[in-house]
């Protein structure tokens, strides 16, 4: 015991350099580092390491049977200037996050804001969060039934009743169907973790700042939510604003569970995909490194945004 | 008290608004009603399923689509239950390994002042920003290399290094108070000792949200299977099912449905009965900015 004690003083201040008082630091803490070992190796070895290799790939040509060789910026020079698919990808991308981003944060936070202000609302978060954990792939064959380009498709047969289509639509071979559809269906599946996130904070909140609000003048509900509700849980919406623009950039599962890849003319393809099919189906590393990493700045970069913005209001 | 009752009754009911529930039940119905299909069809016999024009309830339910769907791929070399097995010893075990190695690394993270810790957080939060997805290629490189391929390994390693299950714990143990860990210390105990007699049992609430989603992102993994295996015989449930039905026509829509419910039914039920836990745990997911 008496070792101990002695072990864990801190170094009295002025004897030695900073350096050995962080290494004395260290090594008085060395069991916090045992503790986190465990996860950071696997950390490091699947997601760290990725990121860097990805961005050294990305300069190179590799196809996997021969070594990768330098060839300096010539992927992206390819990407943007000559790869007319991959220009199509982007805008389908950008299109694809533009709505399913915004809307399906928003969608997040007035749902469990409604949900919320219920009294029977287990069998609601119930029915609402479980789009998010069917599989994109398993659920596609529903999907498939439900659009099916012939008269037995649900939605044609549906339609052609009501008299606002007089013939079946191709909707999943459409070139002007199949994104709107791809959309539809990834927001049905998106209200996920940051709906489970809003509705755990609006449940958790502090009832006397409400009946502090009623006394400093405010009347109506939405001026509570305003007001009260949504300063208090900033630190969840910046969480679900920065999953949603991570999710509504990572399109792929349910755009090729609908509609193949490639997609018939490229119409639901995006940089996800383009990223896919030269790794997987072309073997060109290299190139999709390259994809891989114009994706992981977009990403990152927007969410960084989101973060300062929230993070000074 | 018999008059009390009803008055109270009523000015519960005038309280609820009714307008909000109707709105929320619209909603419910347009959500649900692909979840509908896929349980209805799933039970529909041969017959219905071709019926023109298709019903939206079931006559005769059957459970021949599940003996189809079991029938049907037991004639290919892989039987069912190796997918199904698969699926659910891949997912389990994601499950306890990411409780266990997020609860362990994410405990330092949150109450020790040890040199690089808070550096530590930054990176893993600024991983959070992005999709593992686009780390696919040189995760596919580094799971070759170190001959992983086509084997368990491949599907679970990846999926215990989601950021988000650290970060998650890490907030959950920072709201914690320390003065337990504290009174704990003075008693003499080794961190090792406090971690599993203090923190472990703290931190069980925030179990419930960890397992749901290390469940879903294991159960749902698209990827992991696609790049990382190579054999028929380690392919995952929703994956073996696509490459089974995606072409099929009408006449197997029924098993399609049926293999749909089967893999949508398991992360239904664990959220049915870890909802509470989530609810209660998971406002602290927040960033604190």
């Amino acid at each position: 015991m008496a070792t101990q004690v002695v072990t864990r003083q801190r170094p009295k201040p002025g004897f030695g350099t900073r350096a050995t008082n962080t290494w004395a630091e260290m090594k008085r803490n060395r069991a916090a580092y045992f503790f986190m070992a465990p996860f950071l190796i696997l950390f490091f070895a699947f997601t760290i390491l990725p990121v860097l290799a990805g961005i050294g790939l990305s300069f190179t040509y590799f196809n996997v049977l021969q070594k990768p060789h330098f060839i300096g910026w010539s992927n992206y020079a390819l990407l943007f200037l000559e790869d007319d698919v991959f220009l199509k990808a982007i805008r389908n991308t950008l299109l694809y996050a533009m709505i399913t981003g915004p809307v399906s944060f928003f969608a997040q936070l007035g749902l469990a804001w409604l949900i919320n202000s219920l009294k029977y609302r287990v069998g609601y978060t119930l029915l609402f969060y479980a789009p998010s954990v069917t599989s994109g792939l398993a659920m596609g064959l529903i999907w498939r039934v439900f659009f099916s380009g012939d008269l037995y498709g649900y939605l044609n047969y549906v339609l052609i009743r009501m008299g606002v289509i007089f013939e079946p639509v191709q909707w999943l071979s459409d070139v002007d169907t199949m994104l709107p559809i791809v959309i539809l269906v990834s927001l049905w599946m998106s209200m996920s973790t940051g709906f489970l996130t809003f509705l755990a904070a609006l449940q958790n909140m502090d009832h006397e700042l409400y009946e502090a609000g009623k006394m400093d003048g405010i009347r109506t509900r939405l001026q509570e939510f305003c007001y009260i509700t949504l300063p208090c849980m900033k630190p969840q919406l910046l969480f679900g604003s920065v999953m949603a623009v991570v999710r509504s950039f990572e399109v792929s599962g349910v755009a090729v569970a609908l509609t193949g890849l490639p997609s018939p003319q490229y119409a639901t393809h995006t940089i996800m995909t383009h990223m896919q099919d030269y790794a997987f189906i072309r073997f060109e590393m290299g190139y999709a490194a390259a994809i891989s990493v114009v994706l992981f700045i977009t990403m990152f970069g927007l969410s960084r945004i989101l973060f300062r913005v929230l993070k000074s209001n | 008290m018999s008059i009390a009752l009803p008055r109270k009754r009523r000015r519960k009911l005038k309280g609820e608004p009714i307008g909000l529930y109707i709105i929320i039940t619209l909603m419910a119905i347009v959500v649900g009603l692909p979840l509908y299909l896929m349980v209805i069809n799933a039970f529909k016999p041969l017959e219905e399923l071709l019926l023109f024009p298709p019903r939206y309830y079931v006559m005769n339910p059957t459970l021949e689509n599940f003996s189809n769907l079991l029938l049907a791929t037991n004639a290919s070399l892989v039987p069912f239950s190796r997918y199904l097995f698969n699926s659910i010893f891949v997912a389990t075990t994601v499950v306890v390994v990411s409780v266990l190695t997020a609860s362990m690394c994410a405990y330092p993270l949150a109450k020790s002042k040890a040199p690089g810790v808070n550096v530590i957080f930054q990176i893993i939060l600024a991983a959070l920003m992005f999709s593992p997805l686009v780390t696919a290629i040189p995760r596919f490189l580094i799971i070759s290399g170190l001959r992983m391929i086509d084997t368990y390994w491949a599907l679970i390693l990846p999926a215990v290094a989601s950021s988000f299950f650290t970060f998650f714990m890490r907030q959950f143990f920072e709201a914690q108070p320390s003065e337990i860990l504290d009174a704990g210390r003075i008693d003499g105990a080794g961190e090792w000792s406090l971690f599993w007699k203090l923190v472990m049992p703290l931190a069980k609430p925030a179990w419930a949200t960890l397992t749901i989603m290390a469940w879903q992102s294991a159960w749902n993994d698209e990827f992991g299977p696609v790049m990382f295996t190579r054999s028929e015989a380690m392919k995952t449930l929703p994956l073996a099912i696509h490459t089974l039905y995606a072409g099929a026509g009408l006449a197997r829509m029924g098993a399609g449905a049926a293999a749909a419910l089967l893999t949508t039914a398991p992360s239904v039920i664990i959220f049915v009965f870890l909802q509470k836990r989530v609810i209660a745990t998971m406002a602290h997911a927040g960033i604190k900015g």
